[in-house]
C-alpha cells in the first residue's frame, strides 16, 4: 500500500515539473520573439545584409503570426533543434552536446567538492557549538556567498599557478601535449579510465581541480549554513534526546540519528544551490577557459550569436528543472512520512 | 516601546561587533559612491604608458594596469558605478516585486495563483543565466544589466512580502482598520504593507550583495559595461589575463572592493535579522 | 524499604545561560529502591526533569553538576566516564519521555529503533535482533508486532508510540525505570492503560522506578513513596498516604489543596499563590519563603536542612505544619 502511494507521489513530482517546463519555453520564447527590434535581425548575427535576414525571417517563420510562432517554435524543439549558430554555422544542439559533458564533469566535481567539505563542518560546528569549528564554519558561511567566483578563481591560479607552480595553466581540460581519451561519456576523467589510461586520467583530474574547487567554494557556504542550521536543530530534537538515553554510541546518535534526519532539508537546498552552481559555472569557465558550454556562451554573447545564447538558456533551465525534480524525488523516497497521507 | 527597541539595539551590537564593524563598511562605501571622483588621487582614465604594470608603490597604492592607469583611483571611481546599478535594480525589484507579492497575499484567487506561476517560471532558471539570456534579448547595455539584475530577483520580493501580507491580512489591527471604514486598497497599503517592512529589509540587505555579485559578473564576461569605464567586475577581467605571469595587483584590488561590498551588505543583512527577528539567528 | 537501587544525595545542579548562573538543583536527596516506584512531584520548573536527566547523565550541555553524588547499586554515577554511562543506560537503567510521537525517530521504523538499543547492549546479532524487537512488541501488547516491526512513528497513535517507547527501554531488562511525565500527550483513558502496563511489568520484574509528574493524583495512585520537589529543592518525601493524609511541608499541602480530587468539589480547589522564584543569583536559604503564608523571621537563617519528623517523613521547613 506504502509502495503505491509512494509511486503516485512520485509521479505527482513528474507532473509537477510540466508547468516549469512549460514556462521554460514560453519564457525563451519571449525573450527571443516577442521583444522590440527585428529578431530576424538578430538572428542573422551582426554583420548580415538585408537579403540574408530575409532568408533568417522566413526561415524562422517571423513573417508568420505569433501563435504560429510559437507552434513552430515548439515543434522543433520537440525535434530537437535550437536554431543553427552563424558564428559557426553549425547546429546549436551539437554544439551544445559536444561541450555539455565539460561543463557537467566541472559542476558535479564542484558540488561532490562542496558537499564533502561542507557537510562534515556543518556538522562539527553543530555539535560544537562556540568552538573553532563553528566559528571557521561562521567565517567560511558568510565568506563563501561573498566571494565573486571569478575572483576567487583567479586567486587559486595566483597561489597555486603561478606562485607555487603545483596546478597546471589554466587552460581548459587537458594540456596540450595529452590527447583525449576515446570518447564514451565525454567525462574526460572517467573515459580515460574506462580506456585504462591513468596518465591522462591524472592530467584530465589536475586541470579539473582548481575551477572544481572554485565553483566548491562558493557552494560550500549554503550547503555548511543548512546543515549546521538543520543539525542544531535536530540534536535538540527529542528523539536525538532518546537516542542517548537508550545509550547508543555517540556515533550512531549523530550519524543515523541526527544527521539522516538533518540532511532531509539539506537535500531540498541543493536545489538553490544547483542553480547558484550553473550560473557560477560560466564565470568559472571563463576564467579557466574551459571549453564547456559557458564559455561558448559567452562567446555567442559577444558575437550576438543569437540561437546560441538561447540554445543555452533553454538547455540550462531544463538541467535545472531536470536536477530539481531528481531531488524532489529523492526526497519523496528517502522521508517515510511522505506518500503515506500527502 | 522606543527605549525597548534601543536597549535591544545596544544588545545586538554588543553581542555582535561584527555588524559594527559591516556598518562602518557601508558608510565607507556610501561615501565613495557619492564623493569618489573627488577622492581619487589620479584620473581613473588618463594613461600613461611609461608607468605601465607597476606594483603598488608610494605613489601609486594599488599599482597601475597594463595602461598605465592608476588601479586606486579606478577602485574608487568604480564604486559609485557598481552600487548604483545594484541600488537601481534593488529598488526596481523592490518596488515590483513587493506590490505584486502584497497583491497575491492580500487578494488571493486568481491573482496569487498567476503571480506565484510567474516567480515560479522565474525560479525555474538557473539566476545567472536567465539573467545572461536576458541582456542578450534586451541588448547590451549598462540599463539592461539593471533590469536584468531585477527581475531575477523579483521572485525573492515577491515571496516574502506575500508571505508577510498573508499573515497578516486576517489580523486583529487589521480588522479594526477594516470595521473602522477603510477601503480594501488602503488598508493594504496604509495599514498591512508597513509592518510588512522590517523583513522586507532584511531582504533588501541579503539582496543587494547578491545583486553587486550578479552586475559584476555580467559585466566581467563583457556584457553591459564597456571599458575604459572603471568598473570592478570589468576591472577583474582585465586583470585576469596578467594573473598567470604574476602581476597580481590588476585582478585584486578590485576583486577585493567587490567582495568587501557583499560581505558588508551580508554582514548587515545578518545584523538586521538579528535585529529584527532574534529566534532567527543562526 | 529494600536496600537502594539508586540513591541521590545532596545533588546539585546549575546552569550557565546568558543571563546568569541558574542553579536548578540545590542538595536534592531521594533514593528508589528495587520494587517500589517513587513519585518525584512539583510545579514544571521545579528541576524533576533536571534531576532525571543528571542521573541517566544526558542533561543539556550547559548544566554542570557542581556537589553531590548519585548512586547506582553501589556505582558512583558521578565519576562514571562517558563511555561506562553509555553502557548502562538502555541496558541497567532507562527512561521514556513525555510526547512519544516525538520521542521516536520519524525517519525509522520502531521495529529497527528497538533492534538499535538490543544491538547495542545485549549481544544481539542483526538476526535475533529482530526477532528479540518483536518480542519485545509483544511484550507491551502490541497486537501483531512482528507487522507494527516495520512502522514508522507517524503511522501510530500517541499510546502506541508510548508503548513502543516502553518495549524499547525494558528491551534489554533495565533494574530501574524513569518515566519522565509519561502520560502527558495522550488522551486519558490511554493514559491509565499505559501506567497499568508501566506498573504490571515494573512488578513483574521487580524494577525500581521514578515516576516523574505534576499530576499528584496519578502519583498517588501508583507510586509507594512520594518526593516533593519545589525550586530544585526536595521539600519533603514520605510514604504516599502519610504525605496525602499528613502533609507538613506548607508546600505540599499547597499542591494537595490544588489538586481536584473525586471526594471534593471544584470550589474547594484552592492555587498556590505567586509562582516559582527567579533561580538566578543568590537565594534565601527556603526557597518558598515569598509565597509562604507561615513564613517566620527565622525562615531567612541559614542552614536549613532536611528533618527527619517520623520514620521515613522528612521535611525542609523550620515551621512545619
Amino acid at each position: 500500500m506504502a509502495t503505491r502511494s509512494r509511486l503516485g507521489l512520485v509521479a505527482r513530482r513528474l507532473a509537477g515539473a510540466i508547468p516549469s517546463i512549460i514556462g521554460v519555453v514560453v519564457v525563451t520564447f519571449v525573450l527571443t520573439r516577442a521583444l522590440p527590434g527585428d529578431p530576424a535581425a538578430y538572428f542573422a548575427g551582426a554583420a548580415a545584409d538585408a537579403e540574408s535576414i530575409e532568408a533568417v525571417r522566413h526561415q524562422l517563420g517571423l513573417d508568420r503570426s505569433l501563435p504560429e510562432q510559437f507552434v513552430g517554435y515548439v515543434v522543433a524543439l520537440a525535434q530537437g533543434d535550437l536554431g543553427t549558430s552563424v558564428s559557426s554555422g553549425r547546429p546549436v544542439t551539437i554544439e551544445l552536446a559536444e561541450r555539455l559533458p565539460a561543463s557537467i564533469e566541472l559542476t558535479g566535481l564542484g558540488l561532490l567538492f562542496a558537499l564533502m567539505v561542507a557537510i562534515p563542518l556543518g556538522v562539527l560546528a553543530a555539535t560544537r557549538p562556540n568552538s573553532w569549528v563553528d566559528h571557521l564554519c561562521r567565517v567560511v558561511v558568510t565568506a563563501g556567498v561573498s566571494l565573486p567566483t571569478f575572483f576567487s578563481g583567479l586567486f587559486l591560479v595566483y597561489v597555486f599557478y603561478y606562485l607555487l607552480g603545483w596546478a597546471p595553466s589554466p587552460l581548459g581540460r587537458l594540456d596540450f601535449i595529452y590527447l583525449p581519451p576515446p570518447q564514451v561519456t565525454g567525462f574526460y576523467t572517467v573515459d580515460a579510465l574506462l580506456a585504462g589510461d591513468t596518465e591522462t586520467f591524472f592530467a584530465a583530474l589536475r586541470q579539473l581541480v582548481l575551477p572544481a574547487l572554485t565553483l566548491g567554494l562558493f557552494a560550500l557556504a549554503p550547503i555548511a549554513r543548512m546543515t549546521r542550521g538543520s543539525m542544531i536543530q535536530v540534536l535538540s530534537g527529542d528523539f536525538v534526546r532518546t537516542a542517548r538515553a537508550m545509550g547508543l554510541r555517540r556515533r550512531t546518535v549523530l550519524i543515523t540519528y541526527a544527521l539522516r534526519n538533518a540532511l532531509l532539508p539539506v537535500i531540498t537546498t541543493l536545489g538553490m544551490v544547483f542553480s547558484f552552481l550553473l550560473g557560477s559555472n560560466v564565470l568559472v569557465e571563463k576564467v579557466f577557459s574551459w571549453p564547456g558550454v559557458g564559455s561558448w556562451a559567452i562567446e555567442g554573447l559577444i558575437a550576438s550569436d543569437y540561437a546560441a545564447v538561447q540554445g543555452f538558456v533553454l538547455t540550462m533551465a531544463m538541467l535545472f528543472i531536470a536536477v530539481n525534480l531528481a531531488i524532489d524525488v529523492l526526497y519523496t523516497l528517502i522521508d517515510p512520512r511522505l506518500g503515506m497521507d500527502g | 516601546m522606543t527605549s525597548t527597541f534601543a536597549r535591544h539595539l545596544v544588545y545586538v551590537l554588543r553581542d555582535n561587533p561584527v555588524t559594527v564593524v559591516a556598518f562602518g563598511l557601508f558608510l565607507v562605501l556610501v561615501v565613495l559612491g557619492l564623493f569618489g571622483p573627488l577622492l581619487a588621487p589620479y584620473d581613473p582614465l588618463a594613461t600613461q604608458a611609461a608607468l605601465a604594470l607597476q606594483p603598488p608603490n608610494a605613489s601609486h597604492w594599488f599599482g597601475t594596469d597594463h595602461l598605465g592607469r592608476d588601479v586606486l583611483s579606478r577602485v574608487i571611481v568604480a564604486a559609485r558605478l557598481d552600487l548604483l546599478i545594484s541600488v537601481c535594480a534593488v529598488t526596481l525589484s523592490f518596488a515590483l516585486g513587493s506590490s505584486l507579492g502584497a497583491v497575491a497575499g492580500f487578494y488571493g484567487g486568481i491573482a496569487d495563483r498567476v503571480i506565484g506561476r510567474v516567480a515560479d517560471t522565474i525560479m525555474a532558471f538557473p539566476l545567472f543565466v536567465l539573467a545572461m539570456g536576458i541582456v542578450a534579448a534586451l541588448g547590451n547595455t549598462v540599463e539592461n544589466i539593471v533590469y536584468a539584475t531585477a527581475i531575477i530577483n523579483l521572485p525573492f520580493y515577491a515571496r516574502v512580502a506575500r508571505a508577510e501580507v498573508a499573515i497578516r491580512r486576517q489580523a486583529g489591527f487589521v480588522d479594526a482598520a477594516r470595521l473602522a471604514g477603510n477601503g480594501e486598497l488602503r488598508l493594504l497599503a496604509l495599514h498591512i504593507f508597513p509592518n510588512t517592512l522590517p523583513p522586507m529589509m532584511v531582504q533588501v540587505s541579503l539582496n543587494m550583495g547578491w545583486a553587486i555579485l550578479n552586475a559584476a559578473g555580467l559585466s566581467f564576461i563583457g556584457l553591459g559595461v564597456r571599458p575604459p569605464t572603471p568598473e570592478w567586475g570589468i576591472m577583474v577581467a582585465e586583470g585576469a589575463t596578467y594573473i598567470i605571469s604574476g602581476e597580481w595587483w590588476l585582478a585584486l584590488f578590485p576583486g577585493a572592493a567587490l567582495m568587501l561590498a557583499v560581505f558588508c551588505f551580508n554582514l548587515l543583512g545578518d545584523g538586521l535579522r538579528d535585529l529584527i527577528d532574534p529566534r532567527k539567528r543562526t | 524499604m529494600a536496600a537502594a537501587l539508586l540513591a541521590v544525595d545532596r545533588l546539585s545542579v546549575s546552569f550557565r545561560t546568558r543571563s546568569g548562573v541558574v542553579k536548578a538543583l540545590e542538595e536534592v536527596s531521594f533514593a528508589v529502591g528495587r520494587g517500589e516506584m517513587v513519585g518525584l512531584v512539583g510545579e514544571s520548573g521545579s528541576g524533576k526533569s533536571v534531576s532525571a536527566y543528571a542521573v541517566m547523565g544526558i542533561q543539556d550541555p550547559a548544566a554542570r553538576i557542581t556537589g553531590g553524588t548519585m548512586h547506582y547499586s553501589g556505582v558512583d554515577l558521578t565519576a562514571a566516564s562517558e563511555r561506562d554511562l553509555q553502557d548502562l543506560r538502555g541496558c541497567e537503567m532507562s527512561m521514556i519521555f513525555q510526547s512519544p510521537r516525538t520521542a521516536l525517530n520519524p525517519i525509522r521504523t520502531i521495529g529497527r529503533q528497538i533492534a538499535d538499543v538490543l544491538l547495542r547492549h545485549s549481544g544481539a546479532t542483526t538476526r535475533t535482533a529482530r526477532d528479540k524487537a518483536v518480542e519485545a512488541l509483544a511484550q507491551v501488547r502490541i497486537t501483531d508486532p512482528a507487522r507494527r516491526y516495520g512502522a514508522y512513528p507517524f503511522e501510530l497513535s500517541g499510546g502506541m508510540c508510548q508503548r513502543v517507547m516502553i518495549a524499547m527501554a525494558l528491551a534489554c531488562d533495565p533494574q530501574l525505570l524513569i518515566l519522565d511525565e509519561p502520560t502527558t500527550g495522550l488522551d486519558v483513558t490511554t493514559q491509565a492503560a499505559i501506567m497499568d502496563l508501566v506498573q504490571e511489568l515494573c512488578r513483574a520484574r521487580n524494577m525500581g522506578a521514578l515516576l516523574i509528574t505534576h499530576d499528584l493524583h496519578m502519583a498517588a495512585d501508583y507510586c509507594d513513596r512520594l518526593v516533593v520537589m519545589h525550586a530544585g529543592h526536595v521539600v519533603e518525601s514520605a510514604a504516599v498516604a502519610t504525605l496525602l493524609s499528613n502533609p507538613r511541608h506548607p508546600y505540599t499541602a499547597g499542591l494537595i489543596a490544588a489538586t481536584p480530587a473525586p471526594d471534593r468539589g471544584l470550589e474547594a480547589i484552592t492555587s498556590i499563590p505567586g509562582s516559582l522564584p527567579d533561580l538566578r543569583g543568590t537565594l534565601p536559604p527556603c526557597r518558598y519563603r515569598q509565597r509562604c503564608t507561615r513564613a517566620l523571621p527565622a525562615c531567612d537563617l541559614p542552614g536549613l536542612a532536611m528533618t527527619e519528623l517520623d520514620t521515613g517523613h522528612l521535611v525542609k521547613c523550620r515551621n512545619p505544619l
